[in-house]
């Protein structure tokens, strides 16, 4: 549950959503923490997100508890309680799992972002989605300002799924790049792992067992079902029903079909023809694929076996999977395929031990691996990589496998949780705008090839971080004396301008020109920042500097000015 | 040349030298140079210039003239080479001189140098040895390569002109012209620029390589000291071309094995070549069968020298797996393998295919360090795949680079696979199956890997050694087989087709070796593999379907196809009933032919299905094969029908002379009879038809059938000469051409079938089945005509035209 002493959230501004995985945690922060900032995230997000949610809600809800027990939080008891309990962290921070009621109150605090769109955050810096390739409308963010540029990518795929592909373009040029939300399982290859879904499903049905894939309602289902579609009638395997039971089922395969703009090129075609993108319909249309809300009802009419159940949740602690691995748990014959990669399938499956059912790990994880991060990262070029610890070594139980880990020039910056970090760069410039009739009162004057210079004066505006030079307030008129002027309308006194100075004074030629214009008994003494030409006679001295000359004389205000246009016939004035 | 050519040939040149006509794509010049080849081949060129003038007023005509094509002036400079390669012809034409003023004409150059007589003559062609040396770096290859090429010729001729019995080293008595090459070449060669060096190299190359008369030792003795300067240089310029040249002076008989010099060199370029270049040398150089043997300890080292760093990256203790124990590391080869991904893939693939290349060969190094090498493959397959343990630096980036790397896997299954011919320690042979099966069970092994990974396993089965009780396979075999059928279980049921079928392939070879093996047959039969074979009938893939037609084929021969799950009644029917089915019913080719494949073997095996009814067999089959659309079906459909005739009629002779010859085995029954059979079955109509089938190889194999029937029958003496009704066996045969027959006959009497098989002029239609059928496209006429046609010079067409 979601850490929340690390930072005050009331404090946060703006929160940036990257998929509706990464989302559930969004009822504590916008309901319990006193957070008024906005949340940006994109439309499919925003509805996928609230499926998980609902079906999270409903399944917990479906099984009420009379009372909650809470004493086992206290440390001297936890720590008597068997393993994995007694090793769990900040127990006394666990919440109860919000309602549906904080779900939509949390979701109405969305503002829904388009890809590419550019979102002004209080005009400091420009935030704008691109598409990361994962899930329907992940994002990845880049949070730039003028002169300085951040992506942040989490969640991202390469590889041809669903989804529209990842924008790569769009994140070149970044000073920094904040990579996170990598593939879990990088040894495994999801394509690989699809293989190893369909042999393994199809082994089981051809001897007459069933099927168990605990999955989320949304995301890599889709794939697996458009997988299965090409697979069972080659493998002959049509006449086997699939079952997809979860509360938000019908809705999960209904939205996938309306976010054309949302999915890859190949099936944004299809919406033309017109045609479903996904081949998930044609699969209810012939029967094959069959959806419930819930193992109640319907579905105990028409359950039939051998067939395939795709259902939640992949923890396998609550929703309608547990009644199936209670159900199918003692043959042999039955197979669970676990293809989320958040559990670990052990632990998901400890609980339900001993058991006869074959199970098959095959995690299908399309985020990025470590040699698509390093193309990714050639591709793209940024200056800085931060990224988590864990992805700057190789994982602890594969010490030797160096192709496990980023490995990038200059080396990535890495973070550990709950720390801070200064990113590696310093803000420098700041763009000012000029008001039109002021740039057409500027003179620029040359200096070098391509570069000229005019000084400005003018009065700076600044509002909500967007800085105006404007016009200077005009002089008052010394004639007009109709109207009595009011003490506040005083304007500052704009005296005559003084030229600016450029350029260095040759000691020797200054020197050469003092004794030409009768200055005798001259001495120049070297200094750490430059020289002190003494005027022993006159009793003055002169101290050139590389930024400043200096004229220090005993109240002789001619000789000074006398000195002063020696000085500056060396200087170029503008 | 025949008279139509004749009278065409004229017109030709014509149309050639008109730049007004369209000029002939180059594939007919191409065709018409082959001709011309041809022809001068078989009479003599002179008279054939002298009774085509308009030959010699087409040469003439395109050396005067300014925009001719390129491709014409090409060919005319070639046809100027054939001719000119004959003495008379040469001083017919006397075009030489005039030869060299065309840049393009390198092609014809090769051709008109070759005759000493060119050569000879006091002062040939004084620029024509700098031309020829310029064009050398020629923007075309063709000509680059081909003026590199006369430059040999030219050098070998001068040097034979000279015929001196031994020439003297210094070159003084050599001929002005070998003594111009020479010069150029050693010019070359010290040059800086690596594409001269390259060309001088090839010269050298391809004089070692033809010529082994002694003057190219002479020749060696006077320009070794300038190659083996180019080992000093850093880098080395050409290697490669280097390294040819090297092996090729190595190889030649000229040497001897006495060279110590030569040596010399070669072990320098070992110990100083690249990583890239000194794999091929050192190869090529254990492949010699005459050099000393401490070069080829020497190369044999440079060849290991991958593996072994590779083995002492990741081996904990060297102990007995080391390589090349005691040497230190080459710090090239590591830099090669730890550079680049790329750079490490191709060095260890060359380095595993070279040593896969040496091991079957008589001369390979002895002792062959089997263990070593066997080790290495299973450690780089394990670097491939991620689970090797490095203990070192060089290990863990090695790791790294490898882990994945589908080509270098590939390249170490093909030599793990080539490695099981050996003797190997039990421990490691363990290790390799387990490598292969790991290899054959992990989800991420690509389509192209498995095919790999199982063709090795398969060798590795094979070639395990059987212990004492013979029937039985080794002691490790039968936990391996129930491992491996577990895995082709799920691999049959991939979703990549390919995987399928390499699977169904590897089942079909496993069982025809070891289908009576007891343990083989255990393992199998208490897995699902047989029934799934059976459920790939079905496969929507057609190779897939053919491979489990082959793979239960198989399987059906050894009696293991019966599937033994009670649930899959259709199953349980018979594997013949559906296998003709698929003859008759499956849209593609390939499953068809694997039926007929497997139906061949059945007849000839002596299948159970089959001998239940031979004759009713044999009739289903080639009444279905008869009709099919796929003509390699009608071809394997005569293939059975040869082994049903081998069957009833007796074998075919042997026509090897050494064979004892056996007494003439009995007949198994009187011919009438055996004829009737072979009437009843449909044979004579399915051959008959089959000798009309438009598709040539069909008719062929049906001829040569007829033919070894009429020969069968001439054997039996004793047969009563029929007397048949005349007019309706001189009928038949054409009835079946036109396709009046769409019924086969109902049995055919034997005697009117004997008739018509002695009416027909089978060797007549043998002879002309040999022909390919575009012979009379292909025809001088043809092509002459063609040419014409293009042009619109046929005279014919002329009244067509407005």
């Amino acid at each position: 549950m979601c850490k929340t002493e690390l930072i005050d959230l009331s404090t946060v501004d703006v929160i940036l959503i990257s998929n509706y995985h990464c989302m559930m945690a969004l009822p504590y922060i916008t309901e319990h923490t006193g957070f008024t900032g906005t949340v940006y995230a994109t439309e499919p997000t925003v509805q996928i997100g609230r499926l998980l949610m609902e079906e999270l809600v409903n399944f917990i809800e479906r099984v009420p508890k009379a009372q909650s027990a809470s004493l086992w939080k206290n440390k001297d008891i936890q720590r008597l309680l068997p393993s994995p309990l007694k090793d769990a962290v900040e127990v006394s921070t666990w919440r109860r799992c919000y309602t549906m009621q904080e779900v939509n109150s949390a979701l109405s605090k969305i503002q829904l972002v388009g890809y590419s769109q550019k979102i002004e955050l209080f005009g400091a810096v420009q935030v704008t989605p691109l598409s990361s390739g994962y899930a329907l409308g992940s994002s990845n963010w880049i949070i730039q300002s003028h002169y300085e540029k951040v992506s942040y990518v989490s969640g991202s795929s390469l590889l041809t799924t669903h989804p529209q592909p990842m924008d790569q373009a769009s994140l070149k040029n970044s000073d920094v790049l904040v990579l996170t939300g990598l593939t879990q399982i990088p040894t495994a290859n999801p394509d690989g792992m699809v293989g190893e879904f369909c042999s393994n499903l199809a082994l089981t049905v051809r001897n007459g067992g069933n099927v168990l894939v605990p999955c989320y309602p949304s995301g890599v289902i889709y794939d697996l079902l458009e997988c299965l579609y090409q697979y069972i009638d080659s493998a002959g395997l049509s006449s086997v029903p699939l079952y997809f039971i979860s509360p938000v089922a019908n809705s999960s395969l209904e939205f996938s079909q309306i976010f054309a703009e949302w999915l890859c090129h190949n099936k944004q075609s299809k919406v033309y023809l017109p045609e479903p993108p996904f081949p998930h319909a044609e699969l209810i249309q012939t029967n094959k694929l069959k959806h419930y809300p819930s193992i109640h009802g319907d579905f105990s009419n028409d359950f039939r076996q051998p067939c395939v159940v795709f259902t939640g949740h992949p923890s396998l602690r609550f929703g309608d999977v547990v009644h199936f691995m209670e159900l199918w748990g003692k043959s042999s014959l039955n197979t669970v395929i676990f293809t989320e990669p958040d559990f670990s399938y052990l632990e998901a499956l400890a609980p339900y031990q001993p058991l006869a059912m074959k199970c098959i790990y095959c995690p299908i994880d399309t985020r990025l691996n470590f040699i698509q991060v390093s193309k990714l990262l050639k591709e793209v070029q940024p200056l800085h990589v931060v990224c988590p610890e864990q992805y700057t070594q190789p994982p602890p139980a594969q010490s030797h496998r160096m192709d496990l880990m980023i490995d990038c020039q200059p080396p990535a910056m890495s973070y550990r949780r709950a720390e801070v970090l200064a990113l590696p760069f310093k803000r420098r410039y700041e763009k000012i705008e000029i008001m039109p009739e002021l740039a057409d009162s500027l003179v620029p004057m040359e200096i070098k090839p391509g570069i000229s210079l005019a000084t400005v004066s003018a009065v700076l505006h600044t509002k909500d971080n967007k800085h105006l030079l404007q016009p200077p307030p005009r002089p008052a008129q010394p004639t007009s004396g109709k109207k009595r002027k009011r003490v506040s309308d005083d304007v500052p006194d704009c005296k005559v301008l003084k030229p600016l100075l450029s350029g260095s004074i040759p000691v020797e030629q200054f020197v050469q020109t003092l004794e030409k214009h009768g200055f005798s008994d001259i001495k120049v003494e070297d200094t750490a920042k430059g020289h002190i030409v003494l005027l022993q006679e006159a009793e003055t001295l002169i101290q050139i500097e590389e930024d400043s000359t200096h004229i220090i004389c005993d109240n002789d205000e001619m000789l000074r000015v006398r000195l002063r246009d020696l000085v500056l016939k060396f200087l170029q004035k503008f | 040349m025949d008279l139509e050519c004749s009278r065409l040939l004229p017109a030709l040149c014509a149309v050639l030298v008109d730049p007004r006509q369209p000029v002939a794509d180059d594939t007919c010049l191409e065709k018409l140079l082959d001709w011309f080849k041809t022809v001068t081949e078989g009479e003599s060129s002179l008279l054939l210039l002298q009774e085509h003038p308009c030959l010699v007023e087409l040469l003439s005509h395109v050396l005067k003239l300014q925009d001719l094509s390129p491709g014409v002036l090409s060919f005319s400079l070639r046809v100027a080479g054939i001719f000119a390669a004959q003495e008379n012809c040469f001083q017919y034409l006397q075009v030489g001189s005039l030869l060299f003023s065309q840049p393009g004409g390198a092609p014809g150059l090769r051709l008109l140098s070759a005759p000493p007589f060119f050569l000879s003559s006091p002062a040939p062609c004084p620029g024509a040895v700098d031309t020829i040396f310029s064009l050398q770096g020629d923007s075309s290859l063709f000509v680059a390569s081909a003026a590199s090429q006369l430059l040999v010729h030219i050098l070998a001729l001068s040097m034979r002109g000279g015929a001196k019995e031994q020439p003297c080293l210094q070159g003084d008595d050599w001929p002005t012209c070998a003594q111009k090459i020479m010069g150029h070449v050693e010019e070359s060669l010290c040059s800086t620029v690596t594409p001269k060096v390259t060309q001088a190299l090839n010269i050298l190359t391809t004089t070692f390589g033809r010529c082994q008369s002694p003057w190219t030792e002479a020749l060696w003795v006077r320009l070794s000291a300038s190659v083996a300067c180019l080992l000093e240089r850093d880098p080395i310029p050409a290697a490669h071309s280097l390294v040819d040249l090297l092996l090729c002076v190595a190889r030649s008989p000229v040497f001897g094995s006495s060279n110590g010099s030569l040596w010399e060199m070669v072990a320098q370029a070992l110990s100083c070549l690249g990583p890239a270049h000194v794999g091929p040398l050192a190869l090529g150089i254990l492949k010699l069968e005459h050099c000393p043997q401490a070069l080829r300890t020497q190369a044999f080292q440079v060849l290991l020298q991958p593996l072994a760093c590779v083995l002492k990256a990741t081996v904990q203790a060297p102990g007995p797996l080391g390589l090349l124990d005691g040497m230190a590391d080459d710090a090239m080869m590591v830099d090669a393998l730890l550079a680049s991904k790329s750079s490490c893939a191709g060095l260890l693939c060359r380095t595993l295919a070279h040593l896969e290349e040496l091991q079957p060969l008589p001369q390979r190094p002895s002792p062959w360090p089997q263990a070593p090498l066997l080790g290495a493959a299973v450690t780089v397959l394990r670097l491939c795949d991620g689970s090797a343990t490095p203990v070192s630096s060089v290990g863990g980036h090695l790791c790294a680079t490898l882990a994945g790397c589908v080509r270098v896997q590939r390249a170490a299954l093909d030599f793990l696979g080539m490695l099981s011919q050996g003797t190997s320690p039990q421990e490691l042979v363990t290790q390799a199956l387990a490598v292969l099966l790991e290899c054959l069970k992990s989800p991420g092994s690509s389509p192209t890997v498995l095919k790999k990974a199982f063709q090795a396993t398969l060798r590795w089965l094979l070639s395990s050694p059987k212990t004492s009780s013979c029937s039985d396979l080794g002691p490790h075999i039968p936990q391996f087989l129930r491992e491996l059928f577990l895995v082709l279980q799920k691999r049959l049921c991939s979703p990549c087709w390919e995987v399928r079928d390499s699977a169904l392939e590897f089942l079909t070879q496993l069982s025809r070796h070891w289908g009576g093996e007891a343990d083989f047959r255990c393992a199998l039969l208490a897995s699902e593999v047989p029934e799934l074979a059976w459920q790939l009938l079905q496969d929507p893939e057609s190779y897939v379907r053919a491979s489990a037609v082959t793979a239960t084929g198989q399987l059906s021969s050894w009696g293991l196809h019966d599937p033994t799950s009670p649930q899959h009644a259709v199953a349980r029917q018979s594997l013949l009933r559906e296998l003709l089915r698929i003859l008759s019913a499956d849209s593609e080719g390939f499953p068809r032919r694997a039926v007929m494949q497997v139906f061949t073997e059945w007849l000839r095996d002596g299948h159970a299905d089959v001998t239940r009814d031979t004759e009713q067999f044999v009739a289903t089959v080639l009444q279905v094969a008869s009709r099919d659309l796929d003509w390699e079906v009608r071809v394997q459909g005569l293939e059975l029908a040869l082994v049903f005739l081998g069957q009833t009629l007796g074998p075919p002779h042997t026509h090897c002379p050494y064979a004892v010859a056996l007494p003439e085995a009995a007949p198994a029954r009187p011919l009438t009879e055996a004829l009737r059979a072979l009437c009843h079955v449909g044979l004579f109509d399915f051959a008959f038809r089959a000798l009309f089938d438009c598709d040539r190889p069909v008719a062929q194999k049906s001829c040569d059938l007829l033919l070894f029937l009429r020969d069968k029958i001439a054997s039996y003496n004793s047969l009563r000469e029929a007397s048949p009704n005349t007019d309706s066996v001189e009928a038949a045969p054409w009835r079946w051409r036109a396709h009046e027959q769409t019924q086969p006959q109902e049995d055919q009497e034997p005697e009117a079938v004997l008739a018509m098989l002695r009416s027909l002029d089978l060797e007549g239609l043998q002879s002309t089945l040999a022909e390919s059928s575009d012979h009379v496209e292909k025809s001088p006429q043809s092509l002459l005509q063609d040419m014409l046609a293009t042009g619109g010079f046929l005279q014919g067409d002329e009244a067509d035209c407005y």
